[in-house]
């Protein structure tokens, strides 16, 4: 799937074409497995880490995070699933639609809370997602994971787990989906 | 899809696609409602201004509480407090409010085709029909549809058993806006939809209706509806004329626990308020778990925020370049 960002101002009938694979399949395994061990090292135990994944493209990734936290742990990690649409800065200045409806059902009060997405752009999702964790709950800390951090940061905001950094011009599309990474263009039909 | 519409005046207005993005984003809505602080930041700056020239309770308080829980302002509008009574005309109200700088306008009025009109003549405001004469209420039906779509399961799944389904629409069909976008409603998830009422309850015509038939036996049409919708007698607009007495009404097309026990097991009954217990519905049937009135309620809180979110959020390329 394609990364959010752009997801809405796609011109329409565009389509996405590869260009160029970054990562495939089995890389981007093995940088799940990197990410979980780094997320099991820094918050030792595992106690009150959970994982939310931002819809769509986090969701997996949250997903097989939890899975290998729970083989090389053995520590049952709570997922949640968070949109961000109705927090985002851009609402009114072009169309911002839900993906999915949210999904969190524990309080974050004193959590850890790991949010998961697959592409760092400018940073705007994850400012609206910090917004929105506050509405459920005050989190001990949120730290952040990403596929793909492809710098133009808008904000000052920067990841802790970053699978793979990868310079990117700005018109490029990343597009993270089973079949690993790559790096394409919109292109008009 | 096609662009969402700038008002929603009438269920003509949707297609298949609109309705189904109404539902898909009051999910989203729903679980904004079911948390402990229901509010987001997403209207924050706009302006919404109620404008009830008719009697409500349930149509005003939801709205309002949907644009409130969306952060937007919200201006309440009671004709009978406002210039209206010092002679202004409804194009001058319309006009002043406008010029206030609201975004979207919510209008109730007794005649039909007042929202219409007044989308005529403003430039930059949404105009909303919260009911309209016997004309149109859309954001009910709306609600009605999402209702039966989350007791169906919700979702995808939700939607595709309206394919085929029976929807029974019973009682004050003449005078019923509801009725007439429920039909309409219904109809595009494609569902088939009989009107069940005395004769003289029926519209003259129902040339352009998408109907599937009439009927002026309940007892049976009930064994084989998906959905039983009830209507009021809208004594208001003259209904009871129409019928020699409430309780021969009552008698013939009111849901009693007899003819509540004719449904079948997967059967839901949906009445869009205010319910008058033991006219269309004996008090016992109205707390049965197949009837999902308080449901409704509920529901048209997500169902009007995603209205108000696809009016009002989607900036100046409303649907020009969605995917």
């Amino acid at each position: 799937m394609a990364e959010r960002e752009r997801s809405h101002t796609r011109p329409r009938g565009a389509v996405f074409v590869p260009r160029v694979q970054v990562m495939t399949s089995a890389d981007v395994h093995r940088a799940v497995t990197r990410m979980a061990h780094e997320v099991a090292e820094r918050n030792r135990g595992l106690q009150q880490v959970t994982l939310i994944g931002l819809q769509t493209g986090g969701v997996a990734i949250a997903r097989r995070l939890a899975e290998t936290l729970a083989e090389v742990e053995g520590a049952a990690i709570p997922v949640g699933t968070l949109d961000v649409a109705f927090y985002r800065d851009d609402i009114g200045l072009r169309p911002v639609l839900p993906e999915a409806a949210t999904d969190i059902s524990f309080d974050l009060t004193g959590k850890t809370v790991v949010l998961v997405d697959d592409v760092l752009f400018t940073g705007r999702t994850i400012r609206a997602a910090l917004n929105a964790l506050g509405d459920y709950g005050r989190a001990q800390a949120v730290e952040l994971a990403v596929m793909v951090d492809r710098g133009h940061r808008e904000l000052p905001i920067r990841p802790d787990y970053v699978g793979k950094n990868l310079p990117t011009r700005r018109a490029e599309m990343v597009d993270v989906s089973d079949d690993g990474v790559s790096l394409g263009d919109l292109v008009s039909r | 899809m096609s662009p969402f519409p700038p008002h929603l005046l009438s269920m003509d207005d949707l297609g298949t696609e609109e309705i189904t993005e109404v539902l898909r984003v009051a999910d989203s809505f729903a679980e904004v409602g079911r948390r402990a602080n229901p509010k987001v930041p997403t209207l924050r700056g706009k302006a919404v201004a109620t404008l009830f020239f008719e009697d409500s309770t349930r149509t005003r308080m939801s709205f309002e509480t949907a644009a409130k829980r969306m952060s937007a302002d919200v201006l309440s509008f009671a004709a009978g407090s406002s210039s209206v009574k010092k002679g202004e005309s409804l194009r001058d109200t319309v006009e002043t409010i406008e010029a206030i700088g609201i975004d979207s306008v919510i209008i109730r009025h007794a005649s039909s085709g007042v929202p219409a009109r007044v989308a005529q003549w403003v430039d930059h405001c949404a105009v909303i029909n919260a009911g309209d004469g016997c004309h149109q209420h859309p954001t009910q039906a709306l609600g009605d549809l999402y209702t039966v779509r989350q007791a169906l399961g919700g979702g995808d799944p939700g939607l595709s058993r309206f394919e085929g389904m029976q929807v029974v629409i019973v009682g004050d069909i003449r005078h019923s806006r509801v009725a007439r976008s429920q039909v309409t409603a219904y109809s595009a998830m494609g569902a088939e939809v009989t009107l069940v009422a005395p004769t003289t309850l029926l519209p003259p015509s129902l040339e352009g209706w998408p109907v599937s038939a009439t009927s002026q036996r309940l007892d049976e049409v009930l064994p084989k509806a998906d959905v039983v919708s009830l209507l009021r007698l809208q004594s208001e607009r003259g209904s009871g004329e129409f019928v020699p007495t409430l309780r021969e009404y009552t008698s013939d097309f009111g849901l009693t626990t007899r003819r509540a026990a004719m449904l079948h097991p997967g059967a839901f009954i949906l009445h869009p308020g205010p319910i008058v217990r033991g006219v269309e519905i004996a008090s016992d049937v109205a707390e049965l778990p197949a009837a999902l009135i308080t449901d409704q309620v509920s529901n048209g809180v997500a169902v009007r925020m995603a209205v108000l979110f696809l009016l009002l959020g989607q900036g100046p390329f409303a649907g020009a370049d969605r995917d």
